[in-house]
């Protein structure tokens, strides 16, 4: 928004300002070329095309000290403007103008805009049209929101609801919604959950050598590192491992669709969105848990061995024989029982969080974020509870 | 209003033979057209024509498959990274959905390319800001987030935003779709004011009729069937004695 006045032979004079009193009153003067932008590139001139497109001109001269007005301006005291000398003005000139004219508006002081250039005077015209819409005011909560936890507990009991229903054979889950999520979520993970898996067993195998290496109970060790991945272990790291990896997607899937109104679309068809969202992703993942964490476990195992034999000087008979003793099927259950729960829980906090997003861009990536970190809080506060609850019981 | 300057002048855009393509589909070919400076073009055509997708393309985020496009006189993709750039900030665009950064409020999505690209203070950025906002009816919203606002106020936010570096050539894609009646009439108003005082070209796609008879000084009617456009010329003009397929077009609405 720049335009020039005069001829451009004019030499362009500094940008000035300054009131003056005169037979009309206060009079702003305006005089010299305002703008355009200091340090940006000029825009390729519309009027005349003259200077080489994309040559970078130099911008214009900064804009001087704005006058304050004169003190002393009331109701009977009409300001108006006085613009003969001014050569060019630009959009900053235009908004020093507009800020100036709502400040003496708000004192009372009429301000005639008659001496201002065409253009000029539009545009002001232009924005002061919408001084009388009321500004868009945060209306007031009609009630309190939900409190997050508040949101927690009524997404875990529709989840449950909808189980219910589906179980019922009152709903019915499209099997391709499911193979779907499947072939997202297993196989793709399996690589890395061996990974994590085999080096967790890996420590655990040095580190319990150490501590009953002290006693003498070398023996022991298959014990420490088959129970510790079957019963524990396994099933912390393949959640952990999904959290970051299956349960970010399903809250930035569900975030994004919510942020497109997707998920709006489905409710008016009558779809449920947790029957048809939520539930084949909480299956999928459920279904897949086992296999991966029995891969897992097998992995710690199995990389439990070299240690165990070659720095601790347990035979490789004696190894696997231990862990194939220290297997029981209290262990096999509570580990499998542990993990399913850790992956339930990363499955609800990774739609909790999409569902539950807002609508936009910024939305989808804090839902991401809380979900990773809730499904791992929540993943640990139920792994230490249930261990306490299970020791307690004497299993 | 004003004549359109002389056509001595070198028109604004240049279309020469352009194709557009969507989706790797070819939508439009054989496309040939300048803008003047200082005229309103509306590009208008039913939907699915590919307004929108040659819109994507004069303003250089398409590369076209054949043809070429010149903004005074310079190719879109010719020269280096930065030199594009530069090219690009020569204009304003605004975008269908209005394209507000979401991590920010009206106010700094409105000071983000000044501060980037010029050398004003923080003041004279958040001044510049305010009145661009009110000139689209949005006095006070400066600190709301774009996500607070409905569609329409989205939709002049972003024409705010496309006025932030006070460009001379404005590409508009659907400016009115969405507004009321009454907002529908003060873009238009706006626009009118930006040609007429500042001698801004702007190149809006639309579907208001209204909004074509009021505000354009030619009219680009783009064909899906003939996949190219089939008229070109003041909207009246085009109302009497245009194709009839663009008769049809501008008569439907104006009896609607």
């Amino acid at each position: 928004m720049h335009a020039a006045l005069h001829s451009p032979a004019t030499t362009a004079a500094p940008p000035q300002a300054a009131w003056v009193h005169g037979a009309a009153g206060w009079q702003l003067q305006l005089a010299g070329a305002w703008g355009p932008l200091p340090g940006a590139a000029q825009p390729g001139s519309a009027r005349a095309g003259d200077a080489a497109p994309g040559a970078a001109t130099p911008g214009g001269a900064a804009p001087p000290p704005w006058p304050a007005p004169p003190e002393g301006l009331g109701p009977l005291t009409p300001v108006g403007f006085d613009a003969l000398d001014l050569q060019a003005w630009d959009s900053g000139l235009a908004a020093r103008l507009w800020a100036l004219c709502a400040a003496l508006a708000q004192q009372g002081v009429p301000v005639a805009l008659d001496g201002l250039p065409p253009g000029l005077r539009a545009a002001l015209q232009l924005a002061q049209a919408s001084a009388g819409a009321p500004a868009p005011a945060p209306r007031p909560a009609a009630r309190q929101a939900p409190s997050q936890a508040a949101i927690t507990v009524a997404f875990f009991g529709e989840v449950l609801l909808a189980l219910g229903r589906w179980l019922g054979g009152r709903s019915r889950l499209r099997a391709a919604d499911v193979l779907q999520q499947l072939d997202e979520t297993g196989p793709r993970a399996l690589p890395i959950v061996l990974l994590t898996c085999g080096l967790v067993g890996l420590m655990l195998a040095y580190m319990g050598g150490a501590q009953l290496g002290r006693i003498g109970a070398q023996t022991y060790l298959a014990d420490v590192v088959a129970v510790g991945m079957v019963r524990e272990l396994a099933g912390l790291m393949t959640a952990v491992i999904l959290a970051g990896r299956v349960g970010a997607a399903f809250a930035a899937q569900l975030a994004t669709m919510q942020a497109g109104e997707e998920i709006d679309a489905l409710r008016v068809l009558g779809v449920d969105p947790i029957t048809h969202l939520v539930l084949p992703r909480l299956l999928a993942l459920l279904l897949m848990a086992p296999a991966l964490m029995a891969c897992g476990a097998l992995a710690g195992v199995a990389a439990g061995w070299p240690p165990a034999v070659l720095a601790y000087g347990v035979s490789s008979a004696e190894y696997w024989h231990q862990a194939l003793r220290a297997l029981n099927f209290t262990h096999l259950w509570i580990g499998l029982f542990k993990g399913m729960l850790y992956v339930a829980l990363v499955a609800l906090a990774g739609c909790r969080e999409g569902l539950h997003a807002g609508r936009s861009a910024q939305a989808v990536g804090q839902a991401t974020t809380a979900a990773v970190v809730k499904a791992l809080v929540w993943v640990v506060v139920a792994a230490t509870g249930t261990t306490m609850v299970f020791t307690n019981l004497g299993f | 209003m004003d004549r359109l300057p002389a056509a001595a002048a070198m028109p604004r855009v240049q279309v020469r033979g352009l194709a557009v393509e969507a989706g790797g589909r070819q939508v439009l070919q054989g496309l040939s057209f300048d803008v003047q400076p200082g005229e309103v073009l509306a590009v208008i055509g039913a939907s699915g024509c590919g307004k929108s997708t040659l819109l994507r393309h004069l303003v250089g985020l398409q590369r076209p498959v054949a043809g070429s496009v010149l903004v005074d006189g310079e190719d879109l993709h010719a020269g280096d990274a930065a030199r594009q750039a530069a090219r690009r900030r020569r204009f304003g665009v605004m975008f269908q959905a209005g394209a507000l950064w979401s991590s920010m409020s009206l106010g700094q999505n409105l000071m983000l390319p000044l501060q980037l690209f010029t050398t004003l203070d923080a003041d004279e950025c958040a001044r510049r800001a305010r009145f661009k906002l009110a000139l689209v009816g949005l006095d006070g919203a400066f600190d709301l987030a774009p996500a607070a606002l409905s569609g329409g106020m989205r939709k002049r936010a972003a024409l705010a935003r496309a006025l932030a570096l006070d460009p001379t050539l404005l590409f508009l894609d659907e400016p009115g779709a969405g507004l009321d009646p009454l907002n529908t009439a003060r873009l238009d108003e706006l626009v009118r004011n930006l040609r007429h005082h500042l001698g801004t070209t702007v190149v809006m796609v639309t579907h208001e009729i209204a909004s074509i008879f009021s505000v354009a000084d030619r009219a680009l009617f783009l064909d899906d069937q003939a996949m190219t456009m089939t008229a070109l010329g003041p909207p009246q003009d085009l109302l009497h004695s245009g194709p009839p397929a663009v008769r049809a077009f501008l008569q439907r609405e104006t009896a609607a």
